[in-house]
């Protein structure tokens, strides 16, 4: 069954299209992985499928809600992991849990519960009482993916998930994301080509706005006659070898 | 309920933030008792009631609640800057969501530091009356332009320059265009006009004439006052809808 339908999704700003006629089905419980260079277009699409832009052309379906139409109900079944670390700096990892829960409908008693589950996963109970803003960089990180989670989305967004986490942080994130994969439909942005490999089921190169080739990593070198995802990457993003 | 959630996360931000604390809360009493020290030192027989309690106090009250353009502007500005608004705005939570739940903490706070300010006055000679309550709520339209100044500049400048115009620049305004630290009368024209035709002297005399019971004096100055609250939270409401529009 197709979690997210994209058609003709098209996104300008003045003179310059982000993203142009965009057309794209992803199977509930995929992971989908958004590859491009800088100014691809894959934030702006993100950006549209979560509600947060109006696309200037186009539609697409969230579980059978069209976010033109009833962006509402789609919002209630998404939630998004920004590029940036999104935490409230003075409320403590427990408040930033549940505001986020209540926000998204939980009474306060199943607020608790889901921040007591989310703090247990994302090994948070350590500092559970400690302001958000005292933290370091990781666990912030580690914050901001726990509060994506909370409301339990069925779609999720993570728009580069690991940058600027260490290695150690990053390899974790992997297996909580591999975790996650079936249970949530995950779209994701990433600069690095190996977490795109190892993470992901299919692979959406995007260039200048539009998306140049789909498939798994091995359909993307074959169809590029390529060595390796990165030798994909450079061919479909006009880049020399 | 998301109103509230999000109103009391925002009421918690402001508060553990000693500076919000200090400027919100103590600064009119630090005010109040300079004033009270400088209407001390003048000669009971020079009959100069300038610094009286009764003419300070209300003032102090109404320049309080210039912080709060400072106070909304940062918050939003800061949460558009670390992402936490594209957070929120990607949340089931609406536009009316948003514009109460950053207002409603800062309201209860005009309510909460003019309580004090009147209370540490009425310590200084100043009668507390039937007609501080009066007063204190008169306050509130006051608190809604500075809160509106303060979303419409958060909406779109970063936190370094909400914090000169909404910190230093509006305060500056308010304060010396509200007749709190000089009266107009003393300085008189061209001031005096352009401080008549803003809202931060109406406020002071909305106030003044509550404490005094003046009732009938005060509803031209509310109006005035009321009118700039309209216009600058509804230009707030649009930029901040606008925002979440189009992130």
């Amino acid at each position: 069954m197709n979690a997210i339908i994209i058609a003709n999704l098209t996104k300008k700003y003045g003179t310059l299209t982000a993203v142009d006629n965009l057309n794209l089905t992803i199977k509930r419980g995929e992971l989908f992985s958004l590859l491009g260079l800088n100014g691809a277009g894959k934030t702006t699409t993100i950006k549209m499928l979560s509600c947060l832009i109006q696309p200037t052309d186009g539609d697409a379906m969230l579980l059978g809600d069209s976010i033109m139409e009833n962006p509402n109900a789609v919002k209630q079944k998404t939630n998004i992991s920004p590029q940036e670390t999104a935490v409230a700096p003075n409320l403590t990892v427990l408040e930033n849990l549940e505001l986020i829960a209540g926000i998204y409908g939980q009474n306060a008693e199943t607020s608790k519960k889901s921040a007591e589950k989310m703090s247990s996963r994302f090994g948070l109970n350590d500092v559970l009482g400690k302001k958000a803003k005292t933290l370091s960089g990781g666990m912030q990180r580690r914050l901001s993916i726990a509060m994506a989670l909370i409301s339990d989305p069925q779609i999720l967004f993570f728009d580069e998930p690991t940058l600027g986490l260490d290695v150690l942080a990053r390899r974790e994130l992997w297996a909580l994301i591999k975790q996650l994969k079936k249970q949530v439909t995950i779209i994701l942005t990433s600069h690095y080509l190996e977490e795109v490999e190892a993470l992901s089921d299919r692979i959406g190169v995007m260039t200048k706005g539009r998306l140049a080739a789909v498939g798994t990593s091995a359909e993307l070198t074959e169809q590029t006659g390529t060595a390796s995802l990165e030798d994909a990457f450079i061919t479909l993003s006009g880049g020399a070898l | 309920m998301k109103i509230l959630l999000f109103a009391k996360r925002n009421t918690k931000e402001i508060l553990r933030d000693p500076i919000n604390l200090f400027f919100g809360l103590c600064f009119p009493i630090v005010l109040l008792l300079l004033f009270s020290v400088i209407h001390s030192a003048i000669p009971a027989d020079a009959n100069n009631t300038m610094f009286s309690i009764e003419k300070t106090a209300p003032g102090i009250a109404t320049f309080g609640t210039a912080f709060f353009a400072l106070f909304s502007g940062m918050l939003l500005a800061k949460d558009r800057m670390t992402s936490f608004l594209m957070r929120l705005f990607a949340s089931p939570m609406t536009a009316i969501d948003f514009l109460i739940g950053y207002t409603l903490p800062l309201l209860a706070m005009a309510v909460a530091q003019g309580f004090i300010t009147f209370l540490v006055a009425s310590l200084l000679g100043l009668p507390f009356s039937i007609n501080t309550p009066l007063a204190i709520l008169f306050l509130l339209p006051i608190a809604v332009l500075f809160v509106g100044l303060g979303l419409l500049c958060g909406s779109f400048l970063n936190d370094k320059a909400v914090g000169g115009i909404c910190g230093a620049l509006l305060t500056n305004i308010a304060g010396w265009f509200s007749g709190v630290w000089i009266p107009l009368d003393l300085i008189g024209g061209v001031f005096k006009q352009t401080a008549e035709l803003l809202p931060f002297y109406h406020s002071v005399e909305a106030a003044k004439d509550a404490i005094s019971g003046n009732f009938a004096g005060i509803i031209p100055h509310l109006v005035i006052v009321s009118g700039y609250a309209i216009v600058f939270y509804t230009l707030a409401a649009l930029a901040l809808r606008r925002k979440i529009r189009d992130e």
